[in-house]
């Protein structure tokens, strides 16, 4: 069964179709780097699997269950722009809170742990408005790895972080490669992104133009694939 | 389950807003001014307290819970936390219940503070005090269930601290009539009436709607 199953999926807003017929297969213990220029519809496609949106056509299928199934939604972790802690919650709470959102047994235990991980331990009982953009972004990545998912949603995940949470968030990736996590992120940063793939596709004004494996080629000229598949 | 994340979500909620305080402060300091205003704007007889007194504080309640209810969604604009609640596996029936229930309390503990200053400066209070604080939880929870739902369905517009009113005030008519209605009653000693079933039949009904359209008003 795959991971990820993606079938002729559209999505209009207004009659702006953001997404024409995206049809992908993702098999499990995948890293998938979804690529494309600004408004290709990568993010558009990040909701829809995160159950953040639903498509106007088509189906999607993680793990052989809906999206918006609230089991599977409890094996996806998704890191969006934005960081979603609350300012006025410490970062324990913060971390906790989620924890019990996603019904995990020992959920206290469970966030001190990855305080522990993100280097954030000391300052577990600080409100996280106090903390500086770099902890702050550390607190977050914590947040979507606390309840260890199946699936993982990375929305340019290296965007505007700092040296210290890139490096953290890059361990905790490699982590989740190493116990067979299946791994969809969207970014403009693509030696980062395809240093980290297994996978790669290109989503074109809405359109997947190529999906397959990553190749040394891609990775030794990181132009090319642009070049090859995408518009001048 | 369900119940765990209904707790959870109204916790988080209620501990935000003792943290903060945002609305709780708009809130309470406007029921407690509009209620001095109109009593010293006026030197009403009882008789006449009696008939427009109730109208009076559900209209203080109304506004108030405006505040109230505002700020439930948006609070969770902030950092797209919105998104995060949506993608977690909380159900949106529980994270609508969760919210609802936070802003029950909150509009609840805000007209437990002002009834006192309005028995004060009215010099009105009732003979027994378990049948106005009946129809104070079944009006609050109907105001509080329509607001929360609209709060959430308006929680994306750029002009929603307008739009919120414009859309819920028409829909709290029914509710606010019966429960002044009520309290009238209640207040002169007579037996509360019929309003009394309506009230009960919104709130069940309303409940029931609100949590079969919400994941449609919060997924789209």
């Amino acid at each position: 069964m795959n991971a990820l199953e993606i079938a002729d999926v559209w999505k209009y807003y207004g009659d702006f179709p953001a997404l024409r017929e995206v049809r992908l297969n993702i098999a499990p213990g995948s890293t998938l780097a979804l690529l494309g220029r600004n408004g290709a519809g990568k993010t558009t496609l990040l909701r829809i699997i995160a159950g953040l949106s639903r498509p106007s056509r088509g189906s999607i299928k993680i793990h052989g269950s809906e999206a918006r199934e609230q089991a599977t939604r409890r094996r996806i972790g998704v890191l969006g722009h934005g960081i979603a802690l609350y300012d006025e919650l410490s970062a324990i709470e913060n971390l906790t809170l989620f924890g019990r959102l996603y019904g995990l047994p020992d959920a206290r235990q469970r966030a001190d742990e990855m305080l522990e991980r993100v280097g954030l331990a000391r300052v577990r009982d600080g409100l996280a408005r106090e903390f500086s953009r770099g902890m702050r972004q550390r607190l977050a990545v914590a947040r979507a790895f606390l309840h260890d998912p199946e699936v993982l949603l990375l929305d340019e995940p290296f965007t505007a972080l700092d040296d210290r949470a890139i490096a953290v968030l890059q361990s905790m990736i490699q982590g989740m490669r190493d116990r067979g996590r299946t791994i969809i992120m969207s970014t403009h940063q693509l030696r980062e992104a395809l240093e980290l793939a297994s996978h790669v596709a290109l989503l074109q004004r809405g359109q997947i133009v190529h999906a397959g494996e990553r190749t040394q080629q891609m990775l030794d000229d990181t132009g090319w694939l642009y070049r090859t598949y995408g518009e001048n | 389950m369900f119940l765990r994340q209904v707790w959870t979500v109204a916790a988080k909620d209620l501990h935000s807003e003792l943290r903060t305080k945002e609305a709780w402060n708009a809130s309470i300091a406007f029921s407690v001014v509009i209620l001095l205003l109109f009593a010293f704007a006026f030197d009403p007889s009882s008789e006449q307290i009696r008939e427009f007194g109730s109208g009076l504080l559900w209209m203080t309640y109304a506004f108030a819970g405006a505040l109230v209810l505002n700020r439930s969604f948006a609070r969770e604009l902030q950092n797209d936390c919105l998104d995060a609640l949506i993608a977690s596996p909380v159900s949106s029936a529980a994270l609508f219940v969760g919210k609802a229930l936070a802003n029950f309390t909150m509009l609840f503990a805000v007209e437990l503070f002002s009834l006192p200053v309005f028995g004060l400066f009215y010099n009105t209070w009732p003979p027994r005090f378990a049948p106005l604080f009946l129809v104070m939880v079944l009006g609050t929870w109907a105001l509080t269930i329509i607001g929360t739902l609209f709060s959430a369905l308006t929680v994306n517009l750029r002009l929603r601290e307008l739009m919120l009113p414009t859309l819920v005030y028409p829909m709290m008519i029914p509710v606010l009539i019966a429960a002044m209605t009520i309290t009238t009653n209640v207040l002169a000693g007579n037996p509360m009436g019929f309003g009394m079933r309506f009230l009960v039949a919104f709130d069940i009904i309303f409940t029931l709607l609100a949590v079969v359209f919400v994941d449609t008003v919060l997924v789209g």
